[in-house]
This record gives structure tokens, C-alpha cells and sequence, in this order.
């Protein structure tokens, strides 16, 4: 993906390039050939030319009609993670990046990853925005608190990258950098095994926070009215008290987590508490992969 | 047009408007649009060299990866007080305030601007907001960089915030009343036979300007206003922990600040169409196309907010939209700097200072305006955004465009507003100097952003220095570009009243009085026959 970013940007200079030539050489032409006491011919000048005028707004027009196009193409891809893509928890805060992988490793400022494999990050901020920028890979997006962001990408070559926060978020924001260690598929497994010290799995954590914040209670299939089950819930479209519906995807379940009452499920009552200041957002990215695990089709 | 000889002004001596009125209070209580022009010019010079005082920090601090001079908090302050400054107290009213309050009643035949006392209101509001912006300053400065993303600026910073923002706010009416005046003057006091199409594109400019300033401006203070209330009293509209939605402050911000770009630099397209066509001796190429490109960037300008956010988390349809609207504000653009070109061809070109900076426009415009391309067009933007690559496109816009063509404009017109010439040799000189000087700070900035070094950052990896080094090195030659002008433009003053009405064998009907001019600027109301820059006759005569 980076070279077919970098083949429209070496474009965009060649474009740049002519069109600069083209004024630089205009201007220096006529401040040469008709300066003041030149004996050059002004004959013919003109003022007023409607083809010329006409000429030289269509052919731009043309080509950045061409180049949108190119670049809009390039970035749809660019934004559609592929289905197979392995996905990483990304959690930003003044000033470090708290990562989490599915299999429970969790890293600060490091990410490690497999070459020839796509990942998808899933991002939230804790505090103010940030913005997740990997200039090799030419990827950035802002992560922002109060909702999760994604970007994607698929790393080519093994090796270690920058990582720089790109969106100002305060007294060290350039502080708030790390590093992309890319492996060989081998390596990488190792490495998933070694740093086994937290390498419990999300969705096992999930599980244990289910049970210590008494989620079961109510959330089981049995519970008749209190709350809706989980089980197969992951992905699904929910239907909603006002009509509406929705999919439960991470954002949803993480608003249902935060704020129970902001979209209740057809049929229950909101007698949900809020959770927000007793989880933290890794542990809500944890419950999440739980409930995601309960859909036994979504789960990776 | 008549151009009296040296000799003749030599009588009319003093009845100027610098003379009309002696004292401190004939200054700060005058309704005079030239004086005002005068007290703009002063007020707006302090903070230009205030900005750039913060920006020469700035970039002495960057010549090292890690941090020496300054600490990382002091740095962030200095590069946010470096952007309010710049653009809300330099950019914004440099031309409409400076050149637009002293031209536009001299170029359409009018003795003064429609409210005079509106206009003199303006610059003590302006000052006003000055004094809470210093205020901020000196009590600590405010860190949240020039664009108050929420929530930072909403709950984490712990600097002045609201001061600065009350600033800016009053800032914004001082603004409002001086486009107001232009439009109201522009429409009802042309001189008779002066009908639209006969205006010069200055004047078309300024319009086009003050329509802008009278659209845009109120979003920018209605935003201000809520980020205050967040602030002091949690209203929740930005702040996600109280429910509310950062984005939206990106998008009200920008629905303002991407159009007080044009605010800045469409008053320089119109000094450079006056300065091109003077020293070519030629009628401007495609007058009707040069006065419709300016309406249309105006027009434009208000829809491209949103490639601003690219990667914010805005919807990528609405960034699809954005992307294609921004690309259409590029046509008008290049029509225009192709129309200047084609002015200069077959012209009979003399070189003095005004054309140089209109030349050093031109080109610098246009690296500007094609490095815009790489940041309408989505795919690099993700990877230049937020870089140096943005830093570097908009400083060649809004420095290397609205600043060459504001000095272009104050040489072009200092002999108007001063009735003395500058030292021609000197004025050349530091024109060279500027250019160089601004291209060698800001062309290696395009590198370092491609090479992925993010905006806003007080310590970098080593790799990015060499890149560092050159810029600051060409940011210290630019400075000194600066400080030439001020010392030679004060040194003229000292000498002899002598450059006549017309010294530049201009057209338009500035030229038609005096320099300086008097008070009520002309002896009886000109009636206007032709059609603006009639230069060709003479092109003619010498071809």
C-alpha cells in the first residue's frame, strides 16, 4: 500500500514539477525577452483571449479530476481492512501508547507484528486526540477519546519503524513516539510466547471481569427481563426501544459497558448502572473480546 | 495620466493628511481611513515582529534533535503564540487594514470609507483584543497550538486559554466592522462612470475579502464563545466525557479558518494584479476571468473545510466531497497565475521593487498551491497531514503568497502614503534576501514532512536534523529580510517630500492626487471614462 502511496505522491511532484516549470519559465521569458528597452516586437499583445482562458481552466480541471480520482480509489482501499486481519487493541494517553494483542501481550511504545499478515488496529483515547502514525507504512488516524477508531495495514518488511503521536496533545507530545518492530511469522510467535508474563488472553480476562463485576447476573439466557444474552450477540443486528436498530460491534458494546441508557435494546429496562469509572479501557477492550468470543463465528 | 515633476509637489507642501492635525490625539481620534491606515500599520508591524520573535526561537531550538534553549511546555507555547499572533494579528488585517483602509476610498474616487468613526472603532478593537492576547502571554501563554482542538483546550490545558480565545473573539469584531465598511463603501461611494467592471482588481479583492470576513467570521466567534463556556463552566459540547463531540469543534473551526486563508491571501492576488500590470505597462490578461477567480476561491473557500480532517474520523463521504471541492478551488487559482504570466508577455517590464515581490508571489503561490494538491488528494494527505509537508505548504501560502504580496503592495504604495521613495538598491536587495531566505527555510520542511516528522514536535529523531539545520539557517536570512525593509522604509521618511502624484506612471485614480494625499483625498470627485489599466497604448507605441 505505502508504494501506491508513494506512486501518486511522486505523481502529484511531477505534475507540481511541469506546472511550476511552466509558470517559472513564463515569467522569466517575458521579464527577459520584453524587459523595459528590449527591442522585441510587442506587436499582437493581447488582453483578452477566451480560448486561452478556456484552455488553461479545462486541462487543470482535467487533471485534478484525474488525480481525485486516483487518490479516492487508493484510499477506499486504504480504509477496508481486509476480513482475514488479525486485530490489535490500541489504547493512547498523555503521552504513551498502551497496546494489546488478542493473546493478552501487552506492550508500551512497542508494537510487535508479522510481516505478509494485514493488521487491524482498533483505537481509543483516553484522554485528548491523538493521532497513530506509522510514516513508513504511510498510515496515520486519530484516535479519539469517547469512541474507537480503526486504520490497517500490512507490513511488507521486517524491522523496526517509527511510531509518532501526530496529533498535538500536549506538554510531551513529541515524547509520545515508539517503535513498529516488524517479524518473521517464526519470530513473532516466539515473541507471543516469551512475553508471556501478562499473555493471558483478552477474551479469558474478559471473562474473569464478567464474573468479578457480577455481569452474569442479569446477562445470561435465562434472565428473562433483566438483560439481553451475549451469546451470538457479536455482530448481529440489535434491534433498539426506539425502532431502530443496530450492530453490535465494539462501539456499541462499549457504549453499552460506558452508558447502558444511551441505546437499550427493545424490550429491557435501563436498569444497567454506568461502568465508566470503575473499568478501565483496556479492561473494556478485554470484556469486549469476551463478548466477542461468545460468537463463536466472529471470534478470532 | 498627469505625474507631477518634483518641482511642482514642492508647493503643495503640507496640506497633506499627515499635516492636517498635529499631536497624539489628532492620531487617536482622527476618521481619516489614511491615518487609520497609518495606525493599523503600526499596530500590526509590533506584532508582526513579535510572531516572528516566537518563530526565530522556534527554529533556534529546533537546529538540535533534543531539547537546549527552551523547555518542551515553553516550545509549545512559543509555536501556539506564533500562529495566533501571525494570523489573527498579523495576516488577517495586514492588507484589508493597511493597504484596503487606505486604498479603497483613493481607488474608487471617494473621500473616506462609508463610517469613518466605525473604521477608527475597528483599530481600538483590535488593540483591545491585542492587549487579552499579550496578557495571556506575559501570565504564562496558552500551549494548544493556534487551532484549540477539544478537549485539550476544553479540560486538559492548564495554560490561558481563555484569555487568548477572548482575544481572538474581540478580535473577530474589528474584522467585521472594517469588511462591513468596504462593502458599504464599495457598493454606494464609486466615483461617477466608476460601474463594476471598471473596478480595479484590487478593489475586487477587497470585496471579495470582506464578504468572506462578514460569513466567516461569527462561526469562528460563536465556536470561541462555546469553547469558553466549556471551559469555565463544562457546558459538554466538545468533551466526550461529558458527552459531547470533539469533532465538531475541528469542524466549526475550520469552517472559519480554512476561508481566513483566502481572507489572506486574496487582498495579495489583488496587489499583485495592480503591481503586474503597472510595471508591465500592460492591461491586465482576462480582467473578467481575474474578477471571477477571486469570487469563485471566495466562494469555494467556505466548501473545502473538511479536508482539514481527512484523518479525524469524519465520515469518508463527506471527505470523498471535501476532497473533490478542494480540488476545484485549485482551477481558479491557477487561471489566475497563468493570467499574470500572461500579463507579463508582450508587456514592456521594468524591474523595481514592487515586481519583484509580485514575481517572488507568483512563484511562491504557485509551490503553495500545487503542494495543496498533495493534501486535497486523500490518500497522501493521510500520510502528510500533520507533518512538516503541511507546515511547509501553508507558510508558502500564507508567507511566501500574503506576505510577498503585502510588501509588494507597501513598496507599491509607500510613495502614495508617504509622498518619499525608499532606497531603491537596498529595497531590491532585501527583496533577493527574502526569497532565498524563504525558500531555504521552508522547501526542506516539504522533505522532512514526506520523511514523516510530525508538526508541532520539540524533540525529534536525529535522522530529521540536517533538514533542521538548513531551515534555520534560511529562517535567519529570512529575518534579516524583514529588518532591512522596516530600517530603509523608516530611513525615507527623513527625506524630501518629493516623488510627485504619480510616481510609478500608474493608472487608477489613486495616482490622480497628491502623495501623501490630503484629507478628503481629491480636489473635486473624479468621473471615470476607461476602463481600468490602460497601459497598452503606450506598450504600443514603444513595441
Amino acid at each position: 500500500m505505502a508504494s501506491r502511496v508513494d506512486a501518486l505522491f511522486y505523481f502529484l511532484c511531477a505534475v507540481s514539477l511541469v506546472f511550476s516549470l511552466i509558470v517559472a519559465i513564463g515569467v522569466a521569458f517575458s521579464a527577459a525577452r520584453y524587459r523595459k528597452g528590449s527591442p522585441a516586437s510587442r506587436k499582437g499583445a493581447l488582453h483578452d483571449y477566451l480560448p486561452i482562458e478556456l484552455v488553461w481552466s479545462i486541462v487543470p480541471l482535467m487533471i485534478a479530476l484525474f488525480i481525485f480520482a486516483w487518490s479516492t480509489r487508493l484510499f477506499f482501499d486504504m480504509r477496508v481492512p481486509p476480513k482475514n486481519a488479525m486485530e490489535i487493541y490500541v489504547v493512547g494517553k498523555q503521552w504513551m501508547w498502551k497496546i494489546q494483542h488478542p493473546e493478552g501481550n501487552r506492550e508500551i511504545n512497542e508494537l510487535h507484528v508479522p510481516v505478509g499478515r494485514p493488521v487491524k488496529l482498533i483505537m481509543t483515547s483516553q484522554d485528548v486526540i491523538h493521532s497513530f502514525y506509522i510514516p513508513a507504512f504511510r498510515i496515520k488516524q486519530d484516535v479519539l477519546p469517547g469512541r474507537y477508531s480503526e486504520q490497517w495495514f500490512e507490513a511488507t518488511t521486517p524491522g523496526e519503524y517509527h511510531l509518532f503521536c501526530a496529533e498535538y496533545c500536549g506538554t510531551s507530545h513529541s515524547g509520545m513516539i515508539g517503535k513498529v518492530i516488524v517479524m518473521e511469522p517464526a519470530d513473532y510467535e516466539k515473541w507471543l510466547m516469551s512475553a508471556s508474563a501478562t499473555g493471558i488472553a483478552m477474551a479469558a480476562n474478559g471473562a474473569e471481569l464478567f464474573e468479578r463485576y457480577g455481569c452474569r447476573t442479569c446477562h445470561r439466557q435465562d434472565s428473562g427481563q433483566r438483560g439481553p444474552a451475549l451469546d451470538g450477540l457479536f455482530g448481529k443486528q440489535v434491534k433498539l426501544a426506539g425502532g431502530q436498530t443496530i450492530v453490535a460491534d465494539q462501539e456499541y458494546i462499549r457504549e453499552s459497558i460506558l452508558n447502558p441508557s444511551a441505546k437499550m435494546v427493545e424490550g429491557y429496562a435501563p436498569l444497567m448502572p454506568t461502568y465508566k469509572n470503575q473499568l478501565t479501557h483496556e479492561q473494556v477492550n478485554q470484556l469486549i473480546e469476551y463478548v466477542r468470543s461468545l460468537s463463536p463465528t466472529t471470534a478470532k | 495620466m498627469n505625474s507631477k515633476t518634483p518641482h511642482h509637489s514642492v508647493v503643495d507642501v503640507d496640506n497633506d493628511y499627515i499635516h492636517a492635525g498635529y499631536g497624539l490625539k489628532s492620531w487617536l481620534l482622527t476618521v481619516d481611513h489614511k491615518r487609520i491606515a497609518i495606525l493599523y500599520l503600526i499596530s500590526i508591524t509590533i506584532f508582526f515582529f513579535v510572531g516572528g520573535f516566537f518563530a526565530f526561537l522556534l527554529r533556534l531550538e529546533l537546529m538540535t534533535p533534543q531539547g537546549d534553549i527552551v523547555s518542551a511546555e515553553t516550545y509549545n507555547k512559543l509555536f501556539t503564540m506564533h500562529g495566533v499572533v501571525m494570523i489573527f494579528f498579523f495576516l488577517i488585517p495586514s492588507i484589508p487594514a493597511v493597504l484596503g483602509n487606505f486604498l479603497v476610498p483613493l481607488m474608487i474616487g471617494a473621500k473616506d470609507l462609508a463610517f469613518p468613526k466605525l473604521n477608527l472603532l475597528s483599530w481600538y478593537v483590535y488593540n483591545i483584543g491585542g492587549i487579552f492576547a499579550l496578557y495571556a502571554l506575559v501570565n504564562g501563554g496558552v500551549d494548544t497550538g493556534w487551532t484549540f482542538y477539544t478537549p485539550y483546550s476544553s479540560t486538559y490545558s492548564l495554560s490561558n486559554v481563555v484569555p487568548v480565545v477572548i482575544g481572538a473573539f474581540i478580535l473577530g469584531f474589528s474584522s467585521i466592522l472594517t469588511a462591513l465598511n468596504f462593502i458599504v463603501t464599495i457598493h454606494k461611494m464609486r466615483a461617477p462612470g466608476l460601474t463594476w467592471f471598471k473596478l480595479p482588481l484590487f478593489i475586487w479583492a477587497s470585496y471579495a475579502t470582506s464578504i468572506i470576513i462578514v460569513l466567516g467570521t461569527p462561526v469562528i466567534a460563536i465556536t470561541l464563545c462555546l469553547l469558553a463556556f466549556e471551559r469555565l463552566m463544562g457546558a459538554g459540547i466538545f468533551d466526550p466525557a461529558l458527552g459531547g463531540d470533539p469533532i465538531l469543534f475541528q469542524h466549526l473551526f475550520w469552517f472559519y479558518s480554512h476561508p481566513a486563508v483566502y481572507i489572506m491571501v486574496i487582498p495579495s492576488m489583488g496587489v499583485v494584479s495592480e503591481v503586474v500590470t503597472c510595471f508591465a505597462r500592460k492591461k491586465i490578461f482576462g480582467y473578467k476571468f481575474m474578477a471571477f477567480a477571486i469570487l469563485a476561491i471566495a466562494i469555494f473557500g467556505f466548501l473545502v473545510w473538511g479536508h482539514h480532517m481527512f484523518v479525524s474520523g469524519q465520515s469518508v463521504y463527506a471527505s470523498l466531497v471535501f476532497s473533490l471541492l478542494s480540488f476545484a478551488v485549485a482551477i481558479p487559482s491557477a487561471v489566475k497565475v497563468f493570467n499574470w504570466t500572461a500579463t507579463l508577455y508582450k508587456g514592456n517590464i521594468e524591474f523595481r521593487t514592487p515586481i519583484l515581490y509580485a514575481f517572488g508571489f507568483i512563484g511562491l503561490f504557485t509551490i503553495g498551491g500545487l503542494t495543496g494538491l498533495f493534501l486535497a488528494s486523500i490518500a497522501t494527505d493521510v500520510h502528510l497531514t500533520d507533518t512538516y509537508f503541511v507546515v511547509a505548504h501553508f507558510h508558502y501560502i500564507m508567507v511566501g503568497g500574503a506576505v510577498m504580496g503585502y510588501l509588494a503592495g507597501i513598496h507599491f504604495w509607500w510613495p502614495k502614503m508617504t509622498g518619499r521613495m525608499y532606497n531603491e538598491a537596498w529595497a531590491k536587495f532585501s527583496a533577493l534576501i527574502l526569497f532565498v531566505g524563504f525558500n531555504l527555510t521552508f522547501f526542506p520542511q516539504f522533505i522532512l514532512g514526506y520523511l514523516g516528522m510530525p508538526r508541532r514536535y520539540y524533540v525529534y529523531p536525529d535522522e530529521f536534523q540536517v533538514l533542521n539545520v538548513l531551515s534555520t539557517a534560511g529562517a535567519t536570512i529570512l529575518g534579516l529580510g524583514y529588518i532591512i525593509p522596516m530600517i530603509y522604509l523608516v530611513w525615507s521618511l527623513r527625506k524630501e517630500k518629493n516623488v510627485g502624484a504619480n510616481p510609478w506612471r500608474a493608472t487608477g485614480l489613486e495616482w490622480t492626487t497628491q502623495s501623501p494625499p490630503i484629507t478628503h483625498n481629491f480636489e473635486t470627485t473624479p468621473v471615470v471614462t476607461s476602463e481600468p489599466y490602460v497601459y497598452q497604448e503606450e506598450a504600443n507605441v514603444v513595441g
